[in-house]
């Protein structure tokens, strides 16, 4: 048979999840295999438009023959391979991580999370009986601007602000994790605030940020005055009127003002990825510090 | 790297000459204030394995690395400020903040072999004296712990001067087994003058490498692969494979690196070996390179072993001089040479990957593996990366071939192996004993118990091993009776504790070391290695864990062994198990 160059070979692997067998695009990682299976997997450090760093465990599998547990997100499935995603091993592990995340971290703001916390039953309240120094940084918010406030009280070190700040979007480097082990934070360099650091305040870390640690100070305000109510948000999809780049911007409004401003995560153009102009340049439609009603 | 946002703080003179000197004057600092892009991206990690080097300087310079320091080092190395400071603040030698108390700092050993000879007390004296007192994991010095005399390990952190290990300046007498005919791999401890390559090449330096150059790369590799030598930095990997796999790659550059952080808690022969040997370590990494057709060599020593990094850069240099190192590396045809880089207190850069991270100028955070570094090693190049007491083995092996290697040894562990004794122990030091010998023979050679005489329990293998009770006196040192049996020869510690010991301030103890030594990178360990130490803090305040806590323990075990990243964190929770499965820890049924 003669090979044809119009048709390239897609090359596939089977594997097992759970019992059932799964066929994917080879380079696939488990954790879209899974999903392709119809099932779902708890992530945190992971998003579609970052280089996996593999870091908060949250989304373990037990693959047959190994003697750890993997990373779902990372590793590719690979032929034969036999999966679980629900064995004892695999559960504890995930109610654990996530019950150590839940009991030093502030996690009000990851909907998300609790719901996986509920579903493998993680109970934070096994660490309150310590009559230790509680594990919260109990740091007051960084809020150095109006633009958009840092609370490092619901940080859990995903990495992800560091990775859109640098090399996977805006290559400006101007936040890093510092410190080691438990002392680790995310700051600038000798934590100088954000006007006096390298940051261009493209906000693409807060649009990956997955805990509501990085906010904008709209939202941030409004949650103070018990009035960010985003189910009765209304999103309307426009262009960016800036530059010709074209990228596509999502206006979150409650009551008629403008909240807060994101971009779809799979745009070809933006990867979900902003300037300053998109992100933050509407005070041509509505000033900044424009008081915002409760009704 | 695109413009860089760099602050208005200046580094002050000392600190720009420091860093200069630093970096061997390689650089012209590029002042420009109009925006300009060097060469996009690729060009950011070109100099960037320099800032390790740099940030040394800097905190000798000062005694902590100050904005106007960090400055002058990034524009330098155009790094982005902020990622040197996450990397300035991950090691425990820097700081970044000014000191109260200014000039030199003594720190002092807190684990366990200082612990239980009193370093609570040597801490306690010195500050009675004003003196600037860090306390430090272990220094790597065990063997110098002595309940008598009250001896601890220090490491003196120099500003302005040298680092410097007091008790380096006497004689070194806490070696055992001088002249000793047996010995393989300390045969010239003791004897050889360390500063002389005459001295050492009168000794039988340099034989192996030219024995190896005669049998050619391929047969070296065959040679170690068929001795059935493995690892003896703690995973006992097969080192005939890694050779191999590096020789067989094609991309270029390759390298191999002596993997010299040695700081797992009870270990120090690494450094008893590079003081009182370096050529033997030169030579054998020079064989390695030679072996793998690598043409770089890298030292990564850890930066409380002032005496070692002189001497080996002493041995280096007279190994350049002699044509023993660089373009035709002992006229091999093949150009070889060695760097030397310091860590700065960092546990997990002995990992290899966080090793070279470290190296390459970044956070010493650990990377998934695979893949392996013997494709992705150092700068994503092939490497093979050793233990230095691996690659010692090396120059026997290429001698006596490796049927006379495996004529000692048992035959799933051939040779022989270096083991710490620390601890309760008469005569503590490095012995070299035949695999196969029995942990009571070990502790017999070491002169036995001192303390109360009745032994509780043996640390086999440092902080991330585990302990063993009397019933294991009969064990014979080997890898499969150690796995056979649930424990570990790790690195090679063997630290003796005896009936009058409270075992919970131990475990304490070892539980904040791996609480402060995490990368944080991962979440069961940055929070597991928390929860972990608080569970112990708690058992020593009120002398027993409820059932809840009892449980927690086991917990906190399943998910670190599971799920961690690295295997700091798989094994970070050993000891403390396996001293509750012995029912050596009081308040805590196993
Ligand atoms: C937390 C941690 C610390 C380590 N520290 C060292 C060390 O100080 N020295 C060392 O040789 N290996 C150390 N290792 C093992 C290395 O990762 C690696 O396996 C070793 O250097 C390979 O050399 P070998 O095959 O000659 O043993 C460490 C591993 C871990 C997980
Ligand atoms: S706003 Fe942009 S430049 Fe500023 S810290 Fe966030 S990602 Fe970096
Ligand atoms: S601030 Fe947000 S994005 Fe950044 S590491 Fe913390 S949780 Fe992750
Ligand atoms: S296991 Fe611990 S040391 Fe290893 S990567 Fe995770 S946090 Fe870092
Ligand atoms: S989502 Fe996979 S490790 Fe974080
Ligand atoms: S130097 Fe103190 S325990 Fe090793």
């Amino acid at each position: 048979m003669t090979a044809t160059f119009e048709t390239p070979i897609e090359t596939t692997v089977s594997l097992t999840i759970d019992g059932k067998i799964v066929e994917v695009p080879a380079g696939t990682s488990i954790h879209k295999a899974c999903e392709s299976a119809g099932i779902d997997t708890p992530t945190l450090c992971w998003a579609e438009n970052l280089t996996p760093v593999s870091v908060c465990r949250v989304c373990v599998v037990e693959v047959e023959g190994q003697r750890a547990l993997a990373p779902s997100c990372a590793r590719a499935a690979e032929e034969d391979m036999v999966v679980e995603t629900d064995s004892d091993r695999v559960r504890h592990s995930r109610k654990m991580v996530l019950e150590f995340l839940g009991s030093g971290v502030d996690l009000d703001q990851a909907p998300e999370l609790q719901k996986w916390m509920e579903h493998y039953g993680s109970d934070t309240s096994r660490y309150d009986q310590y009559e230790l120094p509680a594990l919260k940084m109990g740091e007051a918010p960084k809020i150095q601007d109006n633009l958009y406030i840092r609370d490092y009280d619901r940080c859990v070190l995903c990495y992800k602000c560091v990775e859109a700040c640098g090399d996977d979007a805006q290559h400006t480097y101007a936040i890093a994790v510092s410190g080691r082990g438990f002392d680790a934070r995310i700051s600038t360099e000798f934590d100088v605030t954000l006007p006096d650091s390298a940051c261009v305040y493209c906000g693409n870390c807060i649009a990956v940020c997955p805990t509501g640690a990085i906010q904008f100070k709209t939202e941030y305000d409004l949650r103070g005055a018990d009035n960010w109510r985003p189910d009765e948000q209304e999103v309307t999809r426009t262009v960016c009127s800036y530059c010709g780049v074209g990228c596509n911007l999502e206006l979150h409004t409650q009551d008629d003002k403008i909240v807060k401003v994101t971009s779809p995560a799979d745009h070809s153009v933006t990867s979900g990825m902003l300037c300053i102009k998109g992100r933050f340049g509407w005070q041509y439609v509505q000033p900044l510090d424009a008081p915002t009603r409760k009704h | 790297m695109a413009d860089l946002y760099i602050s208005d703080e200046m580094a002050d003179d000392a600190e720009i000459a420091a860093v200069d000197a630093a970096l061997g004057g390689r650089f012209v600092v590029v002042r420009e204030s109009e925006r300009f892009v060097r060469a996009g991206t690729s060009k950011r990690h070109d100099h960037r394995h320099l800032l390790l080097p740099a940030l040394h300087a800097l905190q000798n310079a000062k005694g902590w690395i100050s904005p106007g320091g960090l400055n002058h080092v990034c524009e330098t190395l155009q790094v982005p400020p902020a990622e040197a400071y996450g990397v300035a603040t991950f090691y425990d030698l820097f700081r970044t903040d000014e000191p109260t108390q200014a000039g030199d700092v003594t720190h002092v050993c807190v684990d366990a072999a200082c612990q239980i000879a009193g370093s609570g007390k040597r801490i306690a004296a010195l500050r009675a004296q004003s003196i600037n007192v860090h306390e430090s994991p272990c220094l790597g010095q065990c063997e110098r712990a002595n309940a008598s005399t009250g001896e601890v390990a220090e490491f003196v952190q120099g500003v302005g001067g040298p680092d410097r290990v007091e008790a380096d300046e006497r004689p070194y007498e806490l070696f055992h087994q001088k002249g000793d005919e047996s010995l393989r791999l300390l045969k010239r401890i003791g004897v050889v003058d360390p500063t002389s390559l005459a001295s050492y090449r009168a000794h039988g330096g340099y034989d192996a490498l030219t024995a190896a150059m005669a049998m050619g790369a391929d047969a070296v590799c065959t040679a170690v692969a068929d001795s059935g030598l493995s690892g003896r930095g703690g995973a006992a990997f097969p080192t005939g494979i890694k050779w191999r796999a590096v020789a067989a790659e094609q991309g270029r550059p390759k390298h191999v690196v002596a993997n010299c952080d040695e700081s797992e808690p009870g270990t120090f022969k690494d450094r008893v070996v590079m003081e009182n040997d370096p050529f033997a370590v030169i030579e054998a990494l020079t064989i390695a390179g030679f072996a793998t057709g690598a043409e770089n060599g890298w030292i990564y020593i850890r930066g409380e072993y002032p005496l070692a990094t002189a001497r080996l850069q002493n041995a280096i240099n007279q190994a350049l001089e002699a044509g023993l190192l660089g373009d035709d590396a002992a006229g091999s045809g093949h150009r070889f040479t060695i760097e030397i880089r310091r860590g700065a207190g960092a546990y997990i850069c002995g990992e290899e990957t966080a090793l070279f991270a470290s190296l390459e100028g970044f956070r010493g955070e650990p990377r998934s593996k695979p893949p392996f570094p013997t494709t992705h090693g150092l700068f994503q190049e092939p490497t093979a990366i050793n233990n230095p007491e691996t690659l010692l083995n090396v120059l026997d092996i290429v001698q006596i071939g490796a049927d006379g290697y495996r004529s000692r040894g048992t035959d799933r562990s051939p040779g022989t192996k270096l083991l710490c004794l620390s601890g309760r122990v008469a005569r503590p030091g490095v012995y070299e004993v035949e695999f196969g010998t029995t942990l009571g023979e070990v502790l017999e050679l070491a002169g036995g118990l001192t303390g109360s005489g009745e032994l509780r329990a043996v640390l086999m293998g440092g902080a991330a091993g585990s302990f063993v009770d009397g019933s294991y006196l009969d064990m014979p040192i080997t890898l499969e009776h150690a796995r056979e049996r649930g424990t570990t020869l790790g690195s090679g510690v063997v630290m003796a504790f005896t009936d009058e010991i409270d075992m919970v301030d131990i475990l304490v103890r070892i539980s904040q070391f791996f609480r402060d030594e995490s990368c944080g990178q991962c979440v069961p360990c940055r929070i597991g290695c928390v929860r972990q130490h608080e569970t112990m803090v708690v058992l020593q305040q009120k002398g027993s864990l409820t059932p809840d806590r009892r449980q927690l323990v086991d917990d906190i075990s399943q998910v670190m062994v599971d799920a961690s990243i690295c295997g700091f964190g798989h094994t970070a929770t050993n000891a403390i198990n396996s001293a509750i499965e012995l029912g050596i820890v009081p308040g805590v049924p196993s």
